[in-house]
């Protein structure tokens, strides 16, 4: 009697957590599928009635009032792209650099350089915005890309990160039989270490390529000119009032900013949820 | 004869020596430099000459009384707890359902893939998408809430104050608990499972064993988590200066974008912004700090108590 009792509950709840799970599911993607939708469909159409679940026809119009005007999509995603991957490339390696010294090498400041990196861990960029502006606006280099991909070389959370995945993969016999087959460190480095470490590199890329991807606060103090403009600033003119009524171009702008960031999510979503949950044992 | 052995040593400093030289540039100057504009005249476009104040903290008692800097700091606070309550609630009720052993939910991986999805989606491209999904007078919220009959004229929701602090809230939290969630289901995960064997053999509740155990092993991680929160909540700037502007009247006016409008837009007060910044980074180094210690010995002392306990218990 109390066994089916606990039964017909433990079932109960089971259909109370699916209903919860399917509805955020549904949280999550429902503001984009209208974004999506709508950026098919004419200001008419989407007049009449603003959510539709099924696309219209007015891809190309929309894309003809989009281009017309200031935002140019083609300009922001080789922008960022060229921004992403640098300051990307810059990260991975030099972090792997810099964690290598940390795991590999016995030397005297290695500690309290470890300690260092963790207490600067937290600094977030932001909150000396104001110094870093006025330090390339002497050296003349607002409106350039350097700024925003050089800094990069010192993640300091990519490098906890590494020196986690290094401290448990690397074993220094490798690291002996090279040395006693004359490699030099730097060669070791690049031709046996990097290899070792690319399941790591690969999930801080895809962390370090994002983030960088969605940056808005630093490009938009140093970027003035038009055509430095990245996606996140484009983004930003469809706020404006140009494209007050045209909704479908609007949406259209939008859609266009986030589609290669879901074709890198579902392609390397596996990777990512895995990184997530790595990234976040820090003991 | 006896061979030399060579060392090493000097390769770490050499490896490690291009992340020591960017961060100084990049992040230990800018930061210095940052503070001592605060005690500066440095204002106006382009500008970049200055002289130290005669009161040189001038700056910071002008930011500390501005009525919009005391705003902007209840308001960043007000959107955090909003955000942050419901947000941690909701990953720990999701992190008790996916990880327990009784009820086994089948397709975890794609529901945590779809959770997690607007974490990594553009901040700027969310704002302006939330700001078009609550236009006036048409857009798809206005449309439901007609068709429902909710309401009967459209609302221009960017117009009223709490209803914009409250969608900036909402997307912060729609953004963030699935993140939350799989950073709480890999502690979970790492936790010691004889514990849960000897809770269940001691026949424990489910709800015993959550609050006893499941919680207190994860302590590192809330800490984490919530320290990680503040900061960002802190730092918050694409979705309050894009969705609305940090309007309507300055209510969604986030510290960040407080220090955005004062360097960069009406008589560009550098000095001012950085004054403002400088605040905001000792309250970043306390929080956290405090956060640390509090946490850390709080549950020192608790787990003390119930080591005493478990030992009166097997002397009984």
């Amino acid at each position: 009697m109390s066994k089916r009792k606990t039964d017909v509950s433990k079932y109960t709840m089971k259909v109370v957590i699916y209903v919860v799970c399917i509805f955020l599911s549904i949280l999550s993607i429902l503001p984009f599928w209208i974004m999506l939708m709508n950026a098919t469909r004419g200001t008419f159409d989407i007049q009449q009635s603003a959510i539709s679940l099924i696309p219209g026809n007015k891809l190309m119009d929309n894309f003809a009032i989009l281009a017309g005007k200031t935002f140019n999509p083609i300009k922001g995603f080789l922008n960022s792209f060229i921004i992403s991957s640098g300051a990307t490339i810059a990260t991975v390696y030099f972090s792997a650099l810099t964690a290598y010294a940390l795991v590999a090498y016995d030397w005297r400041m290695r500690k309290p350089f470890f300690t260092f990196i963790m207490a600067v861990l937290m600094i977030p960029a932001q909150v000396s915005g104001i110094g870093f502006y006025q330090f390339m606006y002497r050296l003349q280099w607002t409106n350039s890309f350097l700024p925003l991909i050089l800094p990069a070389i010192a993640a300091p959370a990519t490098v906890f990160f590494m020196r986690q995945y290094l401290l448990a993969t690397l074993s220094m016999d490798i690291v002996n039989s090279a040395r006693i087959d004359g490699a030099g460190e730097f060669y070791t480095f690049n031709a046996i270490i990097l290899p070792i470490a690319k399941p790591a590199i690969a999930t801080q890329a895809i962390f370090s390529f994002v983030g960088s991807w969605n940056n808005l606060f630093m490009p938009l103090i140093l970027l003035t000119d038009n055509s430095k403009y990245t996606m996140p600033i484009m983004v930003s003119l469809l706020r404006g009032d140009i494209y007050k009524t045209e909704y479908g171009s609007i949406y259209l702008g939008l859609s266009l900013t986030v589609l290669p960031l879901f074709a890198i999510y579902f392609m390397l979503s596996k990777y990512i949820i895995a990184g997530v949950a790595l990234g976040s044992i820090k003991e | 004869m006896r061979r030399k052995s060579v060392s090493y040593a000097k390769y770490g400093y050499i490896f490690s020596a291009p992340f020591i030289l960017a961060f100084l540039i990049f992040s230990l100057y800018p930061i210095i430099f940052t503070a001592v504009i605060g005690f500066t005249d440095l204002k106006g476009m382009g500008k970049t000459d200055f002289k130290f104040l005669e009161n040189p903290f001038q700056n910071f008692v002008t930011i500390f009384k501005n009525p919009s800097f005391q705003v902007s700091l209840s308001n960043t606070a007000i959107i955090w707890i909003i955000n942050f309550i419901p947000q941690i609630l909701l990953a720990l009720l999701l992190t008790a359902w996916f990880t327990s052993t009784r009820h086994k939910i089948k397709g975890q991986g794609l529901f945590k893939v779809l959770f997690y999805m607007p974490n990594i989606i553009t901040a700027a491209t969310i704002a302006i998408l939330f700001n078009s999904l609550f236009g006036y007078p048409m857009s798809p919220m206005n449309d439901i809430l007609q068709k429902l009959g909710l309401i009967d004229a459209p609302v221009n929701f960017m117009l009223q104050k709490w209803t914009t602090r409250n969608i900036i809230s909402f997307i912060q939290f729609w953004q963030w608990y699935g993140y939350t969630m799989i950073v709480l289901i890999s502690g979970v995960l790492g936790i010691n499972p004889e514990l849960f064997e000897a809770a269940e053999i001691d026949g424990a509740s489910r709800s015993q064993t959550f609050f006893y155990i499941t919680l207190p092993c994860l302590r590192t991680i809330l800490l984490f988590t919530l320290v990680t929160s503040l900061i960002g909540g802190l730092n918050m700037f694409d979705i309050p200066r894009l969705l609305n502007l940090g309007g309507p009247d300055n209510a969604t006016l986030t510290t960040s974008v407080f220090i955005y409008n004062q360097a960069f837009s009406g008589s560009y007060l550098y000095n001012r912004a950085a004054a403002a910044s400088m605040i905001m980074f000792v309250v970043i180094a306390i929080l956290s700090a405090l956060l640390f210690y509090a946490m850390r010995d709080k549950y020192a002392a608790k787990i003390k108590k119930l080591e005493k306990k478990a030992q009166r218990r097997t002397a009984v």
